[in-house]
Parts: structure tokens; sequence; C-alpha cells
């Protein structure tokens, strides 16, 4: 059996770590997790690898106040889904900016972090959080 | 309608934080009760339903099905065993009701139970959050109460609900809980104290939430053609139903709507042969407070958006027109995860035979439950008359 965590980040370290998703060529409809099966056109569908961009906007978020332990020292934390630009949504950590300032339709962009460690001793997950454009590039 | 199914008896244990209880004393005591008030020889029963959803990680016991008949001294009746998150209930009784309807089984014992105070709390909340999607939203620090913050969120954003609205469900359902002796949290709570509650996940807070809840209730469920023979005061499934939606909030095009309850909901007031206003009754599942006003909204009793004004309104109070969670909701009758969808329906039926005490509402026929799995991917509608 693999220590806990190892396998189960390993298996999805393309999506995870570069933001590999998948698009039906079909429906044009992007997915992050890539999916298995487009369910809108099932067999008919085409999924083909998409590397997301990693832009996005704030489409609702929440500060995490009472967590998990693997989580414990992070908090308070913020925790969002953010809108992909490809129209596609995802569960992610934001990350740069104070709670009191985070918005809904706030810009921001894909960073490469630390998620969370496996328990004492347990692997150390990576992957994507999200920021600020603005912080990061001057801009909107 | 000669075939429908019939509720013959309902029985209720204590829900609470009940140390000196493991799950196989609940889910006896519940069927006990359940059996004694249909009237039901044991020797009638010829199969049992267990809804649960994680007695593995709550207790380290699984395999419900056949612990719940050797305790209960049933013999060797197949024993099923059902899980669905949070509408594990819900799916007992549906599992039931489809088991009757097919023929295969004539009377059966339905429970629902948790024993959920057996590990930590943060413990008890790793395994709540297993009900969304683990890999792709827990595992990124989205604890369940931040999933339905997103929902709350959003739906103060596109329909200007506000702070007081989402207490509103927890003031009312505390005062419902003080009439109902089988409640975890038997005592009303003034609105400044829900809204200076602690924050669990922003704008969600403590009293926003279900609390962790053991406790079991149990169904005895027969052919209406023999129910007679048991009891009196019988009480009938109208209809069930259930529908799926994604299991990642994320994958969803709104969130502040569950397409699984409009869709289940729609099916079985159509299969009931009934429209909204023919319901007497609901429960509704308010394991967060933003989880009430959505639904109040997605079963029809306002327009989308309006859930937190029906409130404001007492549309959804005793009394009301559509008086929702008599019981006290998972709110203050507890949340004990796989009984919720049970006890749901003990309510219902306690209400459309009159037993409901000081919180009857009056002259109700029609009653209607909905038993949620997750954030929403699971929706399990019972509609119940007498």
């Amino acid at each position: 059996m693999a220590e806990q965590g190892v396998a189960q980040v390993w298996r999805r370290i393309k999506s995870m770590y570069k933001g590999v998703g998948n698009r039906c060529e079909t429906c044009k409809t992007y997915y992050f997790p890539p999916r298995p099966v487009c369910p809108e056109c099932r067999r008919k569908g085409k999924l083909v690898d998409y590397t997301f961009k990693g832009l996005g906007k704030i489409y609702s978020f929440s500060i995490v106040r009472q967590a998990p332990e693997d989580f414990k020292r992070q908090i308070p934390y913020i925790v969002a889904q953010v809108e992909l630009d490809e129209g596609t949504r995802l569960t992610a950590q934001i990350v740069n900016v104070d709670p009191e300032d985070v918005k809904i339709g706030m810009r921001v962009r894909a960073c490469f972090r630390k998620i969370k460690e496996f328990g004492q001793g347990g692997i150390i997950m990576y992957g994507y959080k999200f920021e600020p454009t603005m912080k990061v590039t001057g801009h909107e | 309608m000669s075939n429908r199914v019939a509720i013959a008896g309902v029985g209720m244990a204590k829900f609470g934080e009940l140390w000196d209880k493991n799950l196989r004393d609940l889910s006896l005591e519940a069927g006990m009760y359940a059996i004694f008030d249909a009237g039901v020889p044991g020797s009638d029963i010829d199969g049992m339903v267990i809804g649960n959803m994680s007695a593995g990680r709550f207790t380290g016991q699984e395999h419900l099905g056949a612990l719940a008949v050797d305790q209960g001294g049933l013999g060797d009746i197949p024993a099923y065993s059902v899980e669905a998150a949070c509408a594990s209930g819900g799916a007992a009784i549906r599992q039931a009701y489809m088991a009757i309807k097919s023929g295969e089984h004539d009377v059966m014992l339905v429970l629902g139970a948790e024993k959920m105070s057996d590990v930590n709390q943060t413990e008890a909340m790793n395994t709540i959050s297993v009900a969304s999607d683990w890999e792709w939203e827990g595992m990124f620090g989205a604890t369940f109460p931040a999933l339905y913050a997103f929902m709350a969120r959003r739906h103060m954003h596109e329909y200007g609900t506000t702070e007081e609205h989402l207490a509103l469900p927890t003031v009312k359902n505390h005062a419902n809980a003080v009439h109902n002796e089988f409640a975890q949290f038997q005592r009303a709570v003034p609105i400044e104290v829900v809204m200076n509650s602690g924050l669990l996940a922003d704008p969600l807070r403590v009293l926003h939430s279900s609390p962790i809840t053991d406790g079991a209730a149990g169904l005895v469920m027969c052919r209406e053609d023999i129910v007679k023979k048991y009891t009196d005061t019988p009480v009938y499934i109208e209809s069930s139903e259930q529908r799926s939606d994604t299991l990642a909030l994320h994958d969803r095009k709104s969130i502040t709507t569950m397409n699984a309850v409009v869709t289940s909901t729609k099916n079985a007031l159509k299969d009931a042969n009934l429209e909204l206003k023919d319901i007497d009754v609901l429960e509704l599942h308010d394991s967060f407070s933003i989880g009430e006003i959505i639904l109040t909204e997605d079963v029809g009793i306002v327009e989308k958006g309006k859930g937190g004004k029906a409130l404001e309104e007492g549309i959804t109070e005793i009394g009301g027109k559509f008086p929702v969670n008599t019981s006290g909701g998972l709110k203050a009758r507890g949340h004990p995860v796989g009984a919720t969808g049970v006890a749901q329906i003990v309510e219902l039926v306690l209400q459309l035979r009159g037993d409901a005490d000081k919180r009857q509402v009056d002259g109700a026929e029609k009653g209607l439950a909905v038993n949620i799995g997750g954030t929403g991917a699971t929706s399990i509608v019972h509609i119940i008359g007498r």
C-alpha cells in the first residue's frame, strides 16, 4: 500500500502541477480536472488534453476559520471557486491578499504552492493556488 | 391506487451527543420503537434496510445490515445497507419503497443511524467532507462549511440575501425544536446570538451549521393492502423521487440552486398527482441555514432569490402557509447524517397522524421531505399522505 497521499497525488501531478485538464472537440467545452467522458456528448465526444492558462476571476469565496488537522496551521485562509477564462470553475486557495480585500470578480492567476502535508511526517502536497493578478503584474 | 407503500409505524432514539450509547444501541432503540408503534410481529418483517453514511470512519464498524438484524433478533432476513452521504436515510426509505413495490418484500424495517461523537471534531469534519469531491475540493482546503459558504456568498451577491436572512432558519428551527422531545437542542436561540456566534467559514457561523449528533430513526413499511392489519392510522408514500447532480459544487452552472432538488420535487409532485399548494408540512434539509433558504426556493415555496424574505414573512413558520422543519430541522433536532432522512419522515408521519403535540400543524394531510447528499449531488424527495 502506498504511503498516505503518495499515489493519490502522484497520479494527478499533471493536473495539479501544470493545470492540465481537457477539452471536448465536439462541443468545445473545457474540463478541469480532466473528465474521462464528456457529459454533454458522451460517446460522440472527443476529449483532448488541454493546459489551462491559469487566469480567471473569483466566483465565490470563504475564509476558513475551522479546518481539519492538515490545514490548521494555515487558518484563517481564503478558499474560493475560481472561474477560469476558459469557462470552467475549480476550487483553490487564494494567497498574496488580505482576507478583507478579496472580492467576487477579482482577477486572479495560478501560482505553484505547497498545499498541505499529509499528517505529521507525511508527504508534502504541492499544487495550484491563485493570487490577484494586480499584485503581480501591476495591472488588471 | 391500491399498490401504494404504507408506513405502519415510526420510532426515534433521542438525538444528542450520547457517550453512553453506541451505534447498535441507537439502531436497536429506534427499530424497537418503530416495531412497537406499528404493532407488527417481528416474524412478519421479511427484510430490513439501514441508511448510514460512514460508520466505518466514525466508529470502525461496517456491515451494518447484519449488525442490525442480529441485535434486533430479527432472524435471518435479508439486510441491506445503503449510503448516499447525508441522504443515506432517504435512500434507505427509497430502497424499501422499491423493494415492497416490486413485490419482493412485504413488510420491512427501515433504519437510519449515525454515531458521530466517538471521533474528535476534526475527524468528524473530515468524514463529512468526503460527501463532496474529496480529491478536488476537500484536499485543496475547502471544508464542507466552506462549500456551503460559497453558496451563501453567491446568494447574497446575486439576490441581496443578508446576514439576518442567514440567521432566520436557525431561530425558527430552534423555536420549533423546543416542543420536540427527540431534538438535540430543545431550546430557543435569539437572533443576536446566532449573528454573533463564531465564524466557521465566512459568511457562515457556528449557529448556521447543523451539529455533530448521535442518533437513529426507524420506520416499518409494508404493502398497502395489509397495513390495516397492524394499525388504524397508516400513512402512505404518495411518491418517491431521486435525482443526481455533479459531485463537485464547482461543476454546476449555478451554485444558488440545486437542480437535483428542483427536478426531484417536480417529479414527486407529478407522480403523487399533487401541486405544491396541497402540501401542508415540509422537512427541508438545513445542514446549513443557506441550505434551507435555497431549498425553500427550489421546491417552489417562493421564487428564486426570495428564500430569505419568506422567512422574514413567516411563511415557513408553524402557522404559516408552508411550515418548514417543524421538528427543528437538522439544525436543532440534530444531524446524525445517516439518520436524518428517516427522522424527516418520522416527523411528517407524526404531523399527519396529529401526534406532533405543541408543534402540530392543524389538519396536516400531505407532507414533503427533501433529503440532500453532499452539496446537492443527491436529492431524495418523499411525499406522504394519510
